[in-house]
């Protein structure tokens, strides 16, 4: 009798965010829907309605059904018979029953069998269902391959695949094969065209592919015979109904232990080709990454719900010394700490999320008539901050979840070394957040240039711009010295007019620039609600300690530190 | 696979008694209906199921509600239509207020011969007032066969319901004519969660006063437009019967005297239908105060 919607204020905080109101506008085109189908909305407030019922109903599937059965699902797994993937049966019933409650599909267009909701929307399933289940997370946010279908497929295709993903068919996108992981340019899998059978052919080995076993598969493979670079490779979409993959075998994973890992081997494999040709990595498996970064920045912050969770019952079951632990100051410090940085994680989710939301429902529109000036001037705008913001929140809170998932298991002490309580799946699922879709390092490399390039510096001068609460004004100029801190080290570091002085001090620069955000984004919502009031202080005062290391160790640096960390080059066991 | 089948489902909105606090009893020993949230009957909730699943093996079919209660009980029938119900009929005049469960399945079986339904799928029993007496005084008020504690039903054709039954000491099944009463036991499968799109299409669905209630032109509009939406609401008159047999004055159960107890006794004993048990029991009900 859990639900994970209505048990999570911050979450529902979230979803009355101002900007929904643009959000619904663009989402619903003037309610055109409304006379087609019977379950579109008449106008915002009834828009809104809807969206907060169909939450209600994730958050109940994810409490009363995903969490009860993410233990057995860890511990029982997936395993591969004749060739294919059979799933844990927990697994086998989420999927079930979330396809019962029809919440598949759920940003698709109506005419595809959607629901129609907005990202927002998606990204607070995903975080539910995070919290619930984290491998599952996965299986259930890969129906986002169909929004890039949606975006860049022929009507033929979206019409053949996307009615199925509504009706409960999983997806994959299988990219990453043996000699090509962060370094996608190097995909072999050979895509060719068979005159006689009027198809293309997939043939070769994918490999670490989530959920591989997919019904619906997107592939990234090299269309272009005697290519060796990106402009080779096109993007395809294969229909496990041919039934010409085979699973080779499932990783034996650390955690996320139900989410099947997949070696793929494609025999002759029929598939159709996405969009343009030779576009596969260049433009589609971009949208896709990005996608993908946002759902693990979701899947991270509702990881950190769920240890942050499980952290604070325990200090209060526990007694030692005669009371509770929470008592002491050294767990209450550390739960206050995790509290702020969960509220940090998920405020820099939704603002991530409202930017790409906002520049996708752009780009769909200008697919059905020409932007107005002023309308693709704000789509560029917009899509500027989700570039800037998407690494920034994967680097961030897949961080953070890591730092949650550590500190509640220092809470649980010596118990939570066992596997008797759920944090030790938690510890291990966490692990892999600030991995896959991009290491934290390669998410620095995404974001560097919005350092260099004033992104990050423009949006926090607007954030500075705004009021700042009445109660919490004694932070603003403090918020304005990690502003100004942040700007001379990004000037140092520039100014030595090095790329590799700039990588080497990169990942400090983003960082100070994520506190800053995440610092001022709590501020704000503490003007609208009290119930941030305590982690805006607590985050900034966490924020301007690591902004004040960071700039410290820039400005205590000279050019000749690179050289001399480079040294370790030459060490060799 | 059956013929298209007229099912009705009969449903309670209930105090929800299995979570209660301290306020939950008053002090004349009454429970506190407003301290508890109204909820959907728990094994109303499996009878529904058992209803969705025949529709599903009988196209064509179509669950309807029949709740009696106040107003506000619209609820367990809006709730219903998100999980696969057609529609429903809420039973509501101040005649029917203060009914025991005779006067109820009297006011029930009274507005079924008005629905004329091919099944009727009730919860055993209810969470407030645990008699599981309303199900089976309804078969009996109708003459229809009854078969209670079901938990599966495993065949269905045009004119017959085969049905497992979970009792103390094991498995039934039993095979009965239709029309027919059955009442559904909690160990039956949960019921389907609501569907989104479901609620977004029903989430408007209301009854008359409810509509009249909320003045909303735009509200008025859509369940013109949209007869899906509207719930009926039947009073006495939309019934025939005897008044005299509804609510206080059809209630022949009086509450003597209301004391907490520790409940020891297994929950239920058999008796077989010979003269001699019968007798037995009604002397020892006799003899505990429990009749007389």
């Amino acid at each position: 009798m859990a639900n994970f919607f209505l048990d999570n204020r911050d979450l529902q905080f979230h979803l009355d965010h101002p900007l929904m109101r643009k959000i619904v506008e663009l989402k619903e085109r003037g309610f055109a829907d409304r006379d087609l189908y019977d379950y579109a909305p008449a106008d915002y407030d009834d828009a809104m309605d809807s969206y907060r019922r169909v939450m209600e109903i994730m958050g109940e599937v994810c409490g009363d059904v995903i969490a009860p059965n993410a233990e057995e699902v860890d511990t029982v797994g997936p395993k591969v018979v004749d060739d294919r993937v059979v799933y844990a049966p927990g697994t086998a019933q989420n999927i079930e029953a979330i396809t019962k409650a029809g919440l598949f599909g759920m940003t698709l267009p109506r005419k595809y069998e959607g629901l129609n909701l907005p990202l927002v929307c998606f990204v607070m399933a995903n975080e539910m269902v995070s919290r619930g289940d984290t491998g599952f997370e996965n299986i259930w946010g890969l129906q986002d391959c169909a929004e890039t279908l949606n975006e860049f497929a022929s009507e033929e295709i979206k019409a053949e695949f996307l009615p199925r993903v509504s009706r409960g068919e999983t997806c994959a996108m299988d990219l990453t094969e043996p000699d090509a992981g962060s370094d996608l340019q190097a995909v072999m899998l050979k895509a060719t065209w068979d005159e006689k059978r009027g198809t293309w052919l997939l043939n070769g080995v994918k490999r670490f592919i989530t959920n591989g076993d997919a019904e619906i598969s997107l592939v990234l493979a090299r269309s272009e015979e005697g290519t060796t670079d990106a402009r080779g490779l096109s993007m395809f979409v294969y229909d496990k109904a041919s039934n010409c993959t085979k699973v080779r075998r499932i990783e034996n994973k650390l955690g996320i232990k139900g989410s099947p890992t997949c070696e793929l081997v494609f025999t002759n494999a029929p598939a159709q080709l996405v969009g343009d040709r030779k576009m596969g990595l260049i433009k589609y498996v971009m949208s896709l990454m990005n996608a993908a970064r946002l759902g693990i920045g979701a899947q991270s912050t509702g990881l950190s719900e769920a240890a942050y969770r499980e952290a604070l019952k325990y200090a209060h079951e526990r007694r030692q010394f005669g009371k509770p632990i929470i008592e002491f100051p050294a767990m209450y410090e550390m739960l206050t700490n995790m509290k702020a940085k969960l509220h940090g994680s998920r405020a820099l989710l939704y603002e991530t999320t409202r930017f790409v939301e906002i520049y996708k429902c752009y780009e769909h529109i200008s697919h059905e008539r020409k932007l107005e000036a002023d309308e693709r001037a704000e789509q560029k705008a917009y899509s500027r901050l989700a570039d800037a913001f998407t690494p920034l929140l994967k680097l961030m809170t897949s961080e953070y979840c890591n730092q949650l998932a550590y500190d509640s298991l220092q809470i649980h002490g010596g118990s939570g070394y066992m596997k008797d309580y759920p944090i030790q799946r938690i510890y291990r699922d966490a692990r892999i957040t600030n991995i896959y879709e991009g290491t934290s390092q390669l998410q620095v490399v995404a974001a560097i240039r919005h350092v260099t390039t004033g992104t990050y510096l423009a949006k926090i001068k607007e954030y500075e711009a705004l009021p700042c609460p009445t109660p919490l004004a004694h932070l603003h100029g403090r918020l304005v010295a990690m502003r100004e801190a942040y700007e001379r080290a990004v000037e140092k570091v520039t100014a030595m007019g090095d790329a590799e002085q700039i990588d080497f001090h990169a990942r400090r620069m983003v960082e100070m620039a994520g506190h800053i955000v995440i610092s001022h984004l709590l501020v704000q919502q503490s003007g609208v609600s009290e119930d941030y009031r305590l982690s805006a202080e607590v985050y900034t005062k966490l924020g301007e300690a690591q902004c004040t290391a960071a700039a410290e160790y820039i400005a205590k640096s000279t050019a000749a530190d690179v050289n001399s960390f480079k040294s370790v080059l030459d060490e060799y066991l | 696979m059956g013929k298209a089948l007229n099912i009705v489902v009969l449903a309670k909105q209930v105090p929800d008694t299995r979570n209660v606090g301290k306020d939950a009893m008053k002090a004349d020993g009454t429970v506190n209906r407003a301290a508890l949230p109204a909820i959907f009957n728990p094994e109303d909730l499996n009878a529904l199921e058992q209803a969705l699943i025949i529709k599903e093996s009988c196209p064509g079919s179509t669950v309807r509600i029949l709740t009696m209660g106040p107003p506000r009980a619209a609820d367990v029938i809006r709730d219903a239509m998100f999980r696969g119900a057609d529609g429903g009929v809420l039973l509501t005049d101040r005649k029917f207020a203060g009914a025991d469960t005779l006067a109820t399945s009297y006011a029930l079986s009274r507005a079924l011969l008005k629905i004329k339904p091919d099944i009727i799928v009730a919860g055993r029993q209810a969470i407030d007032g645990d008699t599981a007496q309303v199900g089976p005084q309804v078969a009996e008020k109708l003459g229809w066969p009854q078969v209670t504690y079901a938990e599966q039903i495993e065949k269905i054709t045009d004119t017959e319901i085969v049905v497992k039954r979970r009792l103390e000491h094991g498995v039934e099944t039993v095979c009965s004519p239709m029309p027919m009463v059955l009442t559904v036991n909690g160990s039956a499968p949960e019921c389907r969660m609501k569907n989104a799109k479901r609620v977004m299409k029903f989430k408007n669905a209301k009854t008359p006063s409810e509509l009249n209630e909320a003045q909303d032109e735009y509200l008025n509009m859509e369940c013109c437009k949209k007869p899906y939406l509207n719930i009926s609401e039947w009073g006495v008159s939309d019934i025939e019967c005897d008044e005299q047999q509804l609510g206080l004055s059809g209630s022949p159960t009086k509450v003597k005297q209301i004391e907490n107890v520790v409940l020891q006794a297994k929950e239920s004993k058999q008796y077989s239908a010979s003269e001699g048990e019968i007798n037995s029991l009604m002397v020892e009900l006799i003899a505990s105060h429990t009749l007389g």
